[in-house]
């Protein structure tokens, strides 16, 4: 089995399976139109992915290719999992779309040590209106070694701690401001059949949210700038261990829904079980609030909905206002795209994208634009309690660090969940983790 | 003798020209062999998929041979492939003998059990995943606890759910493989053993079974060597999950080459990969006997 075949196999594999993925939410969502727009060979190329944000992309897109027929930018959606795999395979064999969807990071760092990323740093500089619209912590995510390789293009998305409001006054119940609130709560819910927490175990990163946020609480954001920096045997700071015995603590009382492991994210799944009554809490990222405010409209618009921030460790060093997650999603520009085609990606960045109705159209879907100047909007918008309290999140919080699969090399990420996956179904113990992850320092 | 029929005789000895396997051979080198060597040449090498190819010398090796994933993976597989084999091969043989048989009932029932052959493989995964939903699939929906288990989120559970799956899949395809044996059967075997009042079950393994060595022989060979391709269902139902209960020895590669973007390493497995299933094949062959070109249907 030679790799151009395996490579061939695995790449129709994984379209399939995209392909499969694109079409189920597609029918779920109900979205309406086809999932690429039209555009000739020469057309600049953008990969989107499925979700909230689809429709507010095709959108923005379809007005700029009715404006910029001659400019006009072909647009095609994946699955988030999916999506991850096949864009680097496209970018290595040189098939990568001419925008990159990325989240900054290692992952980034990697297109740009093999060249595969333009330098956007002059065009930066020539046009500030770029620069300006941005929240400047948040722009920052795309810059590596004082370059700019990546804009962001979307929303704030820190790490949520969702409940329903429901279930909690059925058993007369307030939101965890602390772990032990948190792990309390664990056998009031289970002896109501209801299960503490949802969990998307399957896709593997939603176990990383709780890693993170211990950690961050327990040991502050040093622990993982550490381990980011690759400093040897960064891992084995005692916060580390110390998060990983709470999660088996957590799972040992029983807190995740049953099944956890094997419950994915990319079908929305986890929400669903929040939504229904049949888990009292998730912990996952602020964009599910957007797929929520759709597939359980009721829900959120009857207030039935809470969110709060990670509770705070007894003893703890992190500042509870501290935040995980993704700053933005970002759009970096492919170094091997041909000139009209860089001329046109840059035209739709400078002119085309958080266009008021861009903003606008963000907001509407529940979600908080990386721009400066929205906060009339948001307070204007019918979701402005969760869309103020994220952008007040964002804004206010002390540090924010970016989901670690993404701020690590994918080496050392891809060890790093399926290890803690491990961790969730207590095959391993937290000094087994500790030591294998110092091993991946520097990979 | 004459020199006609000699010479006749010598080209039917010879067989046809090999240049008609000219074409196959082409493409069997451009798209097989020359890209085997490939993947040799990847796995003594470092490369993330992006940047530039590095020579490694041995480092992806070690790595892949030190791993303990990479144990758990061939054992994972080697478990796979057995409970497959004892799962599909009698299924499918009986299935297959049942509907050789020209009733028409049994058409109709042969053109059902055909179906899941139709689906591909990440339609089954995604449908079996729905329904197996610990919490909004087929147990929770018709209130039966039975069905509620955590199918594919306990460890001990998942690797049966996956050979059922994989068994629903491909038991189809292996009947048809049967059914084609059965039927080449000759009908005076059947009417010999009769005369001689061998019952139902006698004619079974005295003709049937044996006139069908080599058809085992096939369907044995495509579902050992089969499974050591099983990866779409796999990666799409479980992901190789939970933990590492389900990663077999191919979504490892991919997971490995892919997710990790350690193109060396899965390289490396990628030649593993190749080994054993050339063993497993020839090992398979050789259990045919030494006359295995031989008919069974001489003197029938």
């Amino acid at each position: 089995m030679e790799l151009q075949m395996v490579k061939l196999t695995l790449r129709s594999a994984a379209i399939a399976v995209t392909a499969a993925a694109v079409s189920i939410s597609l029918a779920a969502c109900g979205s309406s139109g086809p999932a690429s727009s039209a555009g000739n060979a020469d057309s600049a190329t953008m990969w989107g992915l499925t979700g909230g944000n689809q429709p507010v992309l095709q959108k923005s897109i379809d007005a700029w290719n009715k404006a910029h027929p001659d400019e006009a930018v072909k647009l095609d959606f994946f699955a988030n999992d999916a999506y991850k795999t096949k864009v680097r395979t496209a970018v290595g064999a040189g098939q990568g779309p001419t925008f990159i969807y990325g989240w900054g990071g290692g992952v980034l760092k990697s297109y740009v040590d093999a060249g595969q990323v333009a330098d956007l740093s002059d065009f930066v500089a020539s046009n500030p209106d770029v620069k300006n619209r941005y929240l400047p912590s948040v722009l920052k995510n795309g810059v590596i070694d004082g370059k700019t390789y990546a804009l962001p293009n979307n929303n704030v998305q820190p790490v949520v701690l969702y409940y329903n409001k429901e279930v909690f006054d059925k058993i007369g119940a307030q939101a965890p401001k602390t772990w032990d609130e948190l792990m309390a709560l664990v056998p009031k819910f289970k002896a109501a059949g209801i299960a503490p927490f949802s969990l998307g175990g399957q896709s593997k990163w939603p176990d990383l949210m709780w890693l993170e946020y211990l950690v961050e609480r327990i040991g502050g954001p040093d622990v993982f700038a550490n381990i980011a920096a690759n400093k040897p045997g960064a891992w084995s700071d005692p916060a580390v261990k110390e998060a990983l015995s709470k999660i088996q603590e957590l799972v040992d009382a029983g807190g995740f829904a049953n099944g956890f492991s094997s419950i994915a994210a990319d079908s929305n799944a986890d929400q669903a079980l929040l939504y229904t009554g049949k888990a009292a809490m998730i912990l996952q990222g602020g964009w599910i609030y957007q797929s929520m405010k759709k597939d359980a409209a009721d829900f959120v618009k009857n207030g039935k909905l809470g969110y709060v921030t990670f509770p705070s460790v007894s003893g703890g060093k992190g500042d509870p206002a501290n935040v995980v997650g993704n700053p933005s999603n970002f759009w970096s520009i492919s170094s091997k795209a041909t000139d009209s085609q860089k001329k046109a990606a840059l035209d739709y960045v400078k002119s085309g994208m958080f266009t008021d109705a861009d903003t606008q159209a963000l907001i509407d879907s529940g979600a908080v634009p990386v721009t400066t100047g929205i906060e009339s909007k948001l307070a204007a918008s019918p979701d402005k309690d969760f869309l103020s309290y994220v952008y007040g999140m964002a804004k206010n919080a002390p540090s924010f660090t970016l989901s670690w699969d993404q701020a690590l090399s994918p080496a050392q990420g891809d060890a790093m969940l399926a290890n803690l996956d491990q961790i969730f179904l207590k095959k391993i113990s937290p000094d087994q983790f500790v030591s294998t992850m110092n091993a991946t320092i520097g990979k | 003798m004459s020199t006609s029929t000699g010479s006749s005789r010598r080209v039917l000895e010879k067989g046809p020209s090999g240049w008609l396997a000219a074409p196959a051979l082409v493409f069997f080198l451009l798209f097989a062999i020359i890209p085997l060597f490939g993947v040799l040449f990847l796995s003594f090498t470092k490369w993330d998929g992006l940047g530039e190819i590095k020579l490694d010398g041995l480092s992806s090796w070690t790595t892949v041979l030190t791993d303990p994933v990479t144990g758990n993976a061939l054992w994972v597989t080697a478990k796979i492939m057995f409970f497959s084999f004892i799962v599909q091969a009698p299924i499918s043989l009986l299935l297959g003998v049942f509907t050789s048989a020209s009733q028409k009932y049994r058409a109709a029932l042969a053109v059902l059990y055909f179906v899941p052959l139709l689906l591909s493989s990440a339609a089954v995964a995604i449908a079996y995943k729905a329904l197996l939903d610990p919490n909004f699939g087929l147990g929770p929906g018709l209130g039966l606890p039975f069905l509620a288990q955590d199918w594919l989120g306990n460890s001990d559970l998942v690797l049966f759910v996956v050979v059922f799956v994989i068994a629903w899949q491909f038991v189809p395809f292996h009947t048809l493989i049967y059914q084609g044996g059965v039927r080449q059967i000759p009908a005076s075997l059947y009417e010999a053993a009769q005369i001689d009042g061998a019952g139902r079950v006698q004619q079974f393994f005295a003709i049937t079974l044996p006139q069908l060595k080599y058809t085992i022989i096939t369907s044995s060979t495509l579902m050992v060597v089969g499974s050591l391709a099983y990866f779409d269902l796999v990666f799409v139902l479980t992901g190789g999950g939970p933990g590492y209960s389900t990663r077999l020895l191919p979504l490892h590669m991919y997971l490995t080459g892919f997710k990790a973007n350690d193109m060396g390493a899965a390289s490396a497995l990628g030649v593993i990969l190749v080994v054993i299933g050339l063993a497993l094949a020839l090992l398979l062959q050789r259990l045919g006997g030494k006359n295995r070109n031989a008919s069974q249907l001489e003197g029938a």
